[in-house]
């Protein structure tokens, strides 16, 4: 099996929310991979913000992020990213020090809880970046995943 | 010269007449005097709790010399556990020299551990842990896991059967755990499903499937003692995939995860606890960090860095109550002893030890001393090879001249000769060896046997490999482990010491970030170049298949030498110049 592939389900599988928002129609898949592309291929936060939520102007805001301290595994950290924000129609998750930042983004339909869960990719220690837009705002908040050489403990 | 415990006793009894009395109280600065007898300690309050934790596999008593360089830094700079040598002993009030002086720290190490003797043993546990429990009634034992190993010969062979069986036997509670995980999920399973059934519960509220986030053990239990509800709640060893081998464990995730800890907190209380217990493999800095976030927690019977703290330290939790934070040292060498006296509704007041247990003092209880040397005395196979344990540990490798010890941040005289075996054995510049915590002791004049070699050693990833490092790569893994020893945010830690190196020299600011701790990287006076290319060994890779693979073990790199050089003498200790250190208490020259 494709490991990327596995990954991939893996993904989408763990996000529970967002797969019943898939599944309930208020996500479009297709849609948001079509015009998400050129975010995807930004080389900065900067770019890929501008390119999926049409600005990188942003203020820090009510959103958690979780996530662990130390990645097990680079290739697949899980990242959840919740706000008690209203009106919450874009979320973007984004590892900094990724040569591609942007991970995933997401359009939320009218009225959906914002909640996504989800596993990204880090080649390297980074601070991950969460982005919301609510109400036409964008408001982030940023949280600091180290991935180690490992070994050597206790 | 070696006391005796007649002598001991004798020198209890005139110490006695002298006026020495146990401290009326264990608050701070209270516990040290040097007590007329170390193990009388009549209870106090309702509810007691018996702990040990890190005990390595060794079942028989042991030399363990604490450490001489312990550094804390940021906001745990010169708070327990990062206190050492005479530090240590002033900001708990204890005498030096003296039996607790010697438990606790390494002053005048060899003469003391030449009086006091061996520490630890489970015979000689045993014992204490029934005098202790005679006195409780109810009383819970709880062990902090890496108990399985690694640095055991016996357990490695036995796959840990050897530890799952004087568990049972010591009368063990509860246990969770780090280097378990090292034997694989599988055999986890089948000792918490089979042997430990309906007799010790295995407890961690971090441990989850990967995939689906489901909790693979229970997170808690409630134990009612003497009329009141206790939990006591698990914490395995936070970074297990990533300090040890991922492919062990593969299904499963780990993770400090403090906001299910205080879920876990707050469903315990809901089931009617009304003392909660985290019995935790964190490590120090960790738990203090995790008792200041999550609300509730009474206590932390703490492990994994192997701190030998006396006295628990109070920390304020977020909505202003206290727990108090312990560790309980390693390789069987303390009992730690929480008494709590709860009162409508509340802890009014708490006793709490940490019992050096010197073998010398105590009497070995028979069936356990029965059974540890039926269970040494045994053919195994292990790697196609099949042999006596107590045999091939009694093998006498070489003498050695001068005291070998491992525990530090940086190089100890073991981690040198392993080093320097390395270095040799498979034709290296440069050996990184790791920064494990256990490993036990060997006295100057003392015979290296296998088994100090398996202490030093003994896991079940033992590979010894030899790859082409650039420079670059050399600082990148210097700097990678410094940051996990000396983040100054303690969830960022590890809790091992720094890699130890052989050849390489350098210098570490451990106050710095990632990037700027490490400088002065040297080989033979000549600085090391980035681009340039250097042949490194090193053992223990977490990989699955390790690059460079050599396809030898690392004892037996280690015993070939030693056999080669019949006699070792350590006459440098390849430390690293220390920078921004000044003034910290810990650490002492020696």
């Amino acid at each position: 099996m494709n490991s990327k592939r596995r990954v991939f389900l893996k993904g989408t599988l763990a996000a529970g929310t967002v797969g019943v928002a898939v599944g309930a129609g208020l996500l479009t898949p297709s849609t948001v991979l079509a015009s998400a592309r050129e975010g995807f291929e930004a080389g900065s936060v900067s770019d890929a913000l501008k390119s999926v939520m049409g600005s990188d102007s942003h203020d820090s805001g009510d959103i958690t992020i979780s996530a662990p301290e130390l990645a097990e595994n680079g290739a697949v950290v899980p990242i959840t990213v919740e706000s008690s924000l209203t009106g919450v129609t874009d979320i973007a998750i984004l590892a900094a020090a990724n040569n591609n930042p942007l991970t995933s983004s997401y359009k939320l339909g009218e009225g959906t809880k914002a909640y996504v869960a989800t596993r990204i990719k880090m080649g390297d220690s980074s601070d991950i970046v969460a982005v919301l837009k609510a109400n036409g705002q964008l408001y982030s908040s940023s949280r600091e995943v180290k991935v180690t050489i490992g070994g050597c403990g206790g | 010269m070696n006391l005796s415990r007649r002598e001991f006793l004798q020198v209890l009894a005139a110490a006695g007449a002298a006026g020495f009395s146990l401290p009326a109280s264990a608050r701070l600065g209270a516990a040290g005097k040097n007590p007329s007898d170390p193990y009388e300690l009549p209870a106090r309050g309702n509810v007691s709790i018996l702990h040990f934790t890190d005990c390595h596999g060794q079942l028989l008593p042991v030399y363990f010399r604490e450490p001489h360089i312990n550094l804390g830094v940021a906001e745990m700079k010169g708070r327990p556990p990062h206190l050492v040598g005479k530090a240590l002993l002033e900001r708990y009030g204890i005498d030096h020299p003296g039996l607790l002086s010697h438990a606790y720290t390494y002053l005048d190490y060899v003469k003391l551990a030449e009086h006091y003797g061996r520490v630890g043993g489970f015979a000689h546990l045993a014992t204490l842990v029934k005098k202790v429990r005679d006195q409780r009634p109810g009383a819970l034992l709880l062990d902090g896991g890496d108990t399985w190993g690694g640095g055991s010969g016996t357990g490695l062979w036995t796959h840990a059967q050897d530890m799952v069986d004087a568990q049972l036997k010591l009368g063990v509670d509860i246990m969770t755990g780090h280097w378990e995980f090292t034997f694989g999920a599988d055999r986890v399973r089948e000792i918490v499903e089979n042997d430990f059934a309906g007799h010790i519960e295995f407890l961690a509220q971090n441990v989850v499937d990967v995939d689906w986030g489901d909790r693979i053990f229970k997170p808690y239990t409630i134990r009612e003692m003497n009329g009141v509800n206790v939990a006591v709640i698990g914490q395995s060893f936070p970074y297990t995939p990533i300090a040890n081998p991922r492919h062990m464990v593969a299904e499963w995730s780990f993770g400090i995860r403090h906001g299910e800890m205080q879920d876990t907190v707050n469903n315990a209380r809901a089931d009617g606890a009304e003392v909660v217990i985290l019995l935790s493999h964190n490590g120090m800095d960790v738990d203090i960090k995790l008792a200041q976030v999550v609300d509730g927690i009474d206590a932390i019977m703490g492990g994994h860095t192997h701190d030998a703290v006396p006295a628990p330290l109070e920390i304020k939790g977020p909505e202003g109550g206290t727990c108090l934070v312990t560790n309980g040292g390693s390789n069987g060498k303390f009992l730690g002893v929480l008494d709590l006296d709860f009162r409508d509704g509340r802890i009014r007041d708490y006793q709490y030890r940490l019992l050096p247990v010197f073998a010398n003092l105590i009497e070995p209880d028979p069936d356990m001393a029965r059974y540890i040397e039926q269970v040494r005395d045994q053919e195994v196979t292990y790697d196609g090879q099949t042999f006596n344990m107590k045999d091939a540990l009694s093998e006498e490798l070489a003498v050695s001249e001068d005291l070998l010890y491992r525990r530090g941040n940086f190089n100890g005289t073991f981690d040198q000769l392993i080093c320097d075996a390395l270095m040799e054995q498979v034709d290296a510049q440069i050996a990184f060896s790791p920064g494990f915590r256990w490993g036990t002791t060997v006295l100057p004049g003392m015979p290296i046997t296998f088994e100090h070699v398996m202490d030093q050693t003994g896991l079940t990833y033992p590979a010894v490999t030899r790859n082409e490092m650039s420079g670059a790569m050399i600082k990148e893994i210097l700097e990678d482990v410094a940051d996990n020893l000396y983040n100054k945010d303690p969830f960022y830690q590890q809790g091992g010491d720094m890699v130890r190196v052989g050849g390489l020299q350098y210098s570490i600011d451990p106050t710095r970030s990632i990037g700027e701790r490490i400088g002065d990287m040297e080989l033979n006076g000549k600085p090391i170049a980035p681009n340039e290319s250097y042949v490194v060994a090193g053992w223990a890779s977490v990989q699955e298949q390790p690059a460079g693979n050599t396809g030898r073990k690392i004892w037996d790199v280690v015993a070939d030498y030693l056999r080669d050089h019949e006699t070792v003498s350590i006459s440098e200790l390849n430390e690293p110049k220390l920078r921004g250190v000044e003034g910290n208490p810990g650490v002492s020259s020696v």
